[in-house]
């Protein structure tokens, strides 16, 4: 096969992968988002016991690695409680990464938002009180915004290495865009022994970070009206 | 009985007592200067006085209504308070603006969000929400703002800002606004129409509680003057009686010194 030949078989197969990857991308922050920001209200919570169980849960998530977190979560039921839960399909692959990805990067975002949170000064909870509000209601209508408004930069630099970690799930077979690319490297769809596939994926990958990197930027200036 | 009394407050933060024996009260109507050097309590004093603080000891007591009682742990409840501080307001040295909303919204936003809570909010919103939005505008141009309703604090001079955090103490209808050290992050020329706004409070009988460390406004613009030191109160009277005659040692220093500062 001439390289011609060869290119749009390989194209199709990494657009397949990197559909993949993108529904990874998407997934993990859809949920991490959210459970970030329950984290971290854990984390700071004034009940002491609960506080200190999502510290731990959040040391612990940091301490080790993101692909050790994947295997444990895809092999330990099968393998240990002989209880299979994901399957082994690509499905299953696919939700046993979601959660690990999802609960690895919920504990990242809740520190970044933790952060944010504790650098509103006092002062605008203070004001907010004296003024009857309660405590939800400055927490929704004061802080959020302010806490958003700091998080987005450290959140677009997490969001960037998101896109580049999904990458991992590869340690599970997840067929994302590194696994379609390294896959005619051993032989797929009547090609083998080709390592550029693999190499070409990069170009994905600097697509898509390229066009988060505007969007966030966007973010970023749009919040740009007020000091916080 | 006064409209506001208090009685006998005291506060520690950790070992150290940082109000002693806190007693005075106030009439509907007046106002009340607290001058005092830096690390009296006077700060403490106000924050208590507006539940961002709860004092070991004493009791506040509104219009015959007791507020606070610290020997009384139903009183205490996170609920009750929230309603009880709306009977006072609190102007702060640094604004505590809200950065995010324009100066009208500053204004608007507590009042909205307590009117939900009225039975008749679903029913009346649109109207409720205009005439929050009315009063909002009415305070702010009393308050020589109405071309900047529509700024965002980062837009407006400290002097604008400190005009607005009054409005927006005012909008909840305080029966008491505090005032701690409202000119003091102004620069010297932005002052003067902080201090003129809040003496049109006066000549309209808000009844007012100002920190300050400008004698010659607390002597222009109070009934009673309180001088505090070390977390007590030294010496308390009438501007008259404070300022003309000072009875205590320590009064008598603070003036002259405060006197010394102003002419170099
Ligand atoms: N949250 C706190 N924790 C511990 N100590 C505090 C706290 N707040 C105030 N203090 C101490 O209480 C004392 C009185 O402080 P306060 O702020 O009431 O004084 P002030 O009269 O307002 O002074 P200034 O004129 O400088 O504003 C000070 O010694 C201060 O260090
Ligand atoms: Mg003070």
């Amino acid at each position: 096969m001439t390289f011609f030949e060869q290119f749009p078989i390989v194209i199709q197969a990494l657009n397949e992968g990197f559909l993949q990857t993108l529904k990874l991308f998407a997934v993990t922050l859809i949920g991490a988002l959210p459970l970030g920001l329950l984290i971290s209200l854990c984390s700071i919570s004034s009940f002491k016991p609960l506080r200190w169980l999502t510290r731990t849960v959040i040391w612990m998530v940091r301490g080790t690695p993101l692909m050790l977190q994947l295997m444990v979560i895809y092999f330990f039921p099968g393998l240990i409680l002989n209880n299979p839960i994901w399957g082994s399909d690509e499905t299953g692959r696919f939700w046993a990464s979601a959660v690990a990805f999802i609960f690895n990067y919920a504990c990242y975002f809740s520190e970044i938002y933790r952060g944010g949170i504790e650098g509103v000064p006092r002062g605008q909870q203070e004001a907010g009180e004296v003024l009857g509000m309660t405590r939800s209601q400055i927490f929704f209508k004061v802080t959020l915004l302010q806490m958003i408004k700091r998080v987005v930069p450290p959140m677009s630099n997490e969001i960037i290495t998101l896109v580049k970690d999904t990458s991992l799930a590869r340690i599970i077979s997840l067929q994302e865009i590194i696994w379609a690319g390294s896959s005619f490297m051993k032989g797929s769809y009547g090609i083998s022994g080709q390592i550029w596939p693999l190499f070409f994926t990069g170009l994905y990958y600097l697509a898509f970070s390229g066009l988060l990197t505007l969007l966030l930027n966007r973010i970023e200036k749009k919040l740009s009206y007020f000091h916080a | 009985m006064s409209f506001l009394e208090v009685c006998d407050i005291e506060k520690h933060f950790g070992a150290t007592q940082v109000l002693k024996n806190i007693s005075f009260s106030l009439e509907q109507g007046s106002a009340l200067a607290i001058i005092g050097s830096s690390g009296s309590g006077k700060t403490t004093l106000l924050r208590c006085l507006n539940f961002l603080e709860t004092p070991d000891q004493g009791r506040i007591i509104l219009n015959g209504e007791v507020l606070f009682d610290a020997a009384d742990p139903a009183v205490r409840k996170k609920k009750e308070i929230r309603k009880k501080r709306l009977h006072f307001g609190l102007v702060f040295q640094s604004f505590n603006l809200f950065p995010q909303y324009t100066a009208l919204k500053n204004v608007t936003l507590a009042k909205e969000l307590l009117a939900r809570e009225r039975p008749d909010y679903k029913a009346n919103r649109k109207e409720i929400h205009k005439e929050i939005e009315e009063q909002a505008r009415a305070l702010l141009c009393r308050m020589g703002l109405e071309d900047r309703m529509m700024n965002y604090p980062q837009q407006l001079s400290g002097g604008q800002q400190q005009r607005v955090s009054i409005a927006r103490a005012l909008a909840i209808e305080p029966d008491i606004l505090c005032f701690d050290e409202p000119t003091s992050a102004l620069d010297p020329e932005l002052t003067g129409e902080v201090l003129k706004v809040i003496r049109e409070l006066k000549n309209t009988d808000s009844t007012l509680i100002v920190v300050t460390h400008e004698m010659q406004f607390a002597r222009d613009v109070s009934d009673q003057v309180l001088f505090m030191a070390d977390g007590v109160i030294e010496e308390m009277g009438t501007p008259e009686q404070v300022f003309g005659h000072p009875k205590s040692p320590k009064t008598q220093a603070f003036l002259q010194k405060s006197t010394e500062d102003l002419h170099g």
